[in-house]
């Protein structure tokens, strides 16, 4: 719970923030806070938070698995916006838009095709052993010119009810997209956690090769880690779609990597490998978009969201550096900093590969 | 991160076994990507009557000044086994900033300074944090990328026309050479920095630092080589080049806005990898990534002239490549232990 106090901390203070300073676009400074009822569904910016962060939890939660094992996963905005452009192209061509079997196959055959990318970059990890950043990279450069390819480089937009309940559809007054995202996280916490699977899976992420000599077949899991990161950033890219109307190949999950491995890293996952953590991945979602909507409802341009990630991104590093808390907190004396004087690596070994 | 895969010499059993008896394995991604440039070039000037002209040649260098630019910064730091995505993004800030000052009636070349200097004060400080702290470098940088376009669209939205005379004229400058071809100012820029960065890695003892730092840091660190010092330097010379490349890019666009160069640090990073550097550091050349700027071009001017082909097709091409030469990579440096 309490490496999940920071990030929480840090959600909380944003949305204080709100109180007191969201006030100048509104009447009442708790406008930020209102979730009304319409129609039988609930609107409000509490409420946006979570349709909005729902892509970015299911890739973080693909992330997550990728990033325990060691690696890093660069292509999964790529396979957001193949995904995208599969369903609509698909969708588009349909005789009927709103034809539930034509919509359920179209969505089958981007995730299949997303599956298939994920089983690509998996490959190209465990079995050529291509560093992870290397491997990615090259369907992150190729991935957006494959969505354009499939979308002849327009915007294809669909009209089709069905597809659109994915992204603006709601259930018992919530986003559909929030069940799904909820539903993914609880599926992996379940299957990882009350199985042996999250276990073999940290120690693979904390030595490959002695996990390998212990029996653990490490190439099939760091492969099935790849291959659910491109699964998790399949079923976003439909919800962005979904969500738009259409795909546009350029556009759609541009940077989501980056918002990724951001909400992976504030969750407390090391980028080292082993330990990893879901809940605090959840956490760091939210925080991502939380910051995102303040800065949406405040009035300032959208694009310097950025700037602001950028501070946080550099804040949760630091904070989880050994070597930056040793030089500036001077934390546990001088044994621990002398530890870990002798250059990098060497201090992150102690702490990865212990299962939770 | 793997064991380090040094350029070790092969040994002389190896030697005769090896197809490439006389060309060490070092050379071998260079001369392939050598050879493809000029297999393309050949087949493109086969195909289309107005391409094996050497203005065409030529003009793959002006077209590409500042990835040129931008890719030799590059392989400084990839030399030493790090990355940097903040690139594209400190090039776009340096446009923006150019336009802006040049706009309000600052000197060019004042402003020039003013940019160099905030690209190498970026870099300085990405530099400082990724060795002092010792957080990843592929972190730092997304941090810095994230900060640089941040910064841009702080400044401003919206895109920026340069018209200052002074400016236009500097950037519509361009130099003769004999047989009636031209280069611009801007090209020529761009070569002497590749110039400089060669006699840098090659002849100084920071450029010896550098390969020594990428083959193995801890080896260097006992060797009493200024470690510190050489990562922090390499950041830096890749936001001057950045910086530098932005200054080409607002040359060739005169505009600047936030939203230009987009995606440039996964064309350098291309270009790099292409030219022959391995990524996990301690081998490559400068020379290489000029070769991976000009199969880039290649490739642009290929499909321009084929003409029916959608530019979306360089970027799958360029990403098949990248996957051609890492796996060439695996195969030539394979770890002599497995």
């Amino acid at each position: 719970m309490r490496r999940l106090m920071w990030p929480l901390l840090g959600i909380v203070g944003l949305l204080v923030s709100d109180l007191f300073f969201n006030h100048a676009s509104f009447n009442m400074s708790t406008e930020f806070f209102r979730v009304s009822m319409l129609h039988g569904h609930l609107f409000g910016n509490l409420i946006d938070i979570l349709i909005y962060g729902s892509p970015i939890m299911l890739i973080a939660l693909g992330m997550t698995m990728v990033i325990a094992t060691g690696g890093i996963d660069l292509s999964v905005g790529a396979i957001v916006a193949i995904s995208g452009a599969t369903a609509c192209l698909l969708i588009s061509h349909l005789h009927n838009q709103n034809s539930g079997s034509g919509v359920l196959i179209a969505i089958a055959a981007a995730l299949a095709v997303s599956l298939v990318l994920g089983l690509w970059n998996g490959i190209l990890v465990a079995v050529f052993g291509i560093q992870p950043i290397v491997a990615t990279l090259i369907l992150m450069v190729a991935g957006r010119g494959i969505a354009e390819l499939i979308t002849s480089g327009a915007i294809i937009t669909v009209n089709s009810s069905p597809f659109s309940l994915l992204g603006n559809g709601y259930w018992l007054t919530l986003p559909i997209c929030v069940f799904i995202a909820v539903a993914m996280f609880a599926l992996t916490a379940f299957a990882s956690r009350r199985s042996a699977l999250g276990m073999l899976i940290e120690a693979v992420g904390g030595n490959r090769e002695a996990s390998r000599l212990a029996g653990v077949r490490a190439r099939n899991l760091v492969v099935l880690a790849y291959v659910f990161s491109g699964f998790c950033s399949g079923i976003a890219g439909l919800i962005i779609a979904s969500g738009i109307h259409g795909a546009d190949g350029n556009n759609a999950g541009l940077y989501s990597e980056l918002d990724a491995i951001l909400a992976v890293v504030i969750g407390g996952t090391a980028l080292a490998g082993g330990r990893y953590f879901l809940g605090g991945t959840l956490v760091g979602a939210l925080l991502i978009q939380t910051l995102a909507t303040t800065i949406y409802s405040t009035g300032v341009p959208a694009e310097t969201t950025l700037l602001f990630k950028a501070i946080v991104v550099m804040i949760v590093c630091l904070i989880q550096s050994p070597a930056f808390r040793a030089k500036v907190f001077h934390l546990r004396g001088r044994r621990r900093s002398f530890r870990e004087s002798p250059p990098p690596e060497v201090p992150q070994e102690p702490h990865v590969g212990v299962p939770a | 991160m793997s064991a380090p895969e040094l350029a070790t010499r092969p040994t002389p059993f190896q030697r005769v076994r090896r197809p490439f008896q006389r060309i060490p394995a070092k050379y071998v991604p260079l001369l392939a990507t050598l050879s493809l440039f000029l297999t393309m070039f050949t087949v493109g000037s086969v195909h289309y009557p107005n391409f094996g002209t050497g203005q065409v040649f030529l003009n793959l260098f002006v077209d590409n000044e500042f990835l040129l630019v931008v890719a030799v910064g590059m392989t400084f730091v990839i030399l030493t086994g790090g990355i940097d995505l903040s690139v594209g993004s400190v090039v776009s800030l340096s446009t923006l900033v150019l336009a802006e000052l040049v706009q309000h009636g600052w000197s060019p070349f004042l402003a020039f300074a003013v940019v160099l200097l905030i690209g190498s004060t970026l870099g300085f400080a990405m530099g400082c944090i990724i060795h002092y702290f010792e957080i990843q470098p592929f972190i730092v940088t997304l941090a810095g990328l994230f900060l640089a376009r941040g910064l841009c669209y702080a400044i401003t939205v919206n895109s920026y026309p340069i018209t200052q005379s002074t400016y236009v004229s500097l950037a519509e400058q361009s130099i003769n050479l004999p047989g009636g071809f031209y280069i611009t100012a801007g090209t020529a820029v761009a070569l002497v920095a590749v110039v400089i960065a060669i006699y840098v890695l090659h002849f100084t003892r920071l450029g010896r630092s550098v390969y020594a730092v990428g083959g193995n840091q801890q080896s260097a660190l006992l060797m009493g080589l200024p470690v510190a010092r050489t990562k922090i330097a390499v950041y830096t010379i890749s936001g001057f080049c950045a910086a530098l490349g932005g200054i080409l890019l607002s040359f060739y666009m005169l505009s600047g806005s936030g939203s230009l160069a987009v995606g440039m640090e996964l064309d350098a990073i291309a270009a790099v990898v292409i030219g022959g550097t391995l990524l996990s550091g301690g081998t490559g050349y400068v020379f290489g990534s000029v070769l991976g700027v000009l199969v880039l071009g290649v490739i642009q001017t290929l499909i321009n002239f084929q003409g029916t082909l959608s530019s979306w097709w360089t970027r799958i091409v360029i990403g098949l490549l990248l996957f051609a030469f890492i796996l060439l990579q695996r195969l030539v440096f394979r770890d002599p232990k497995k």
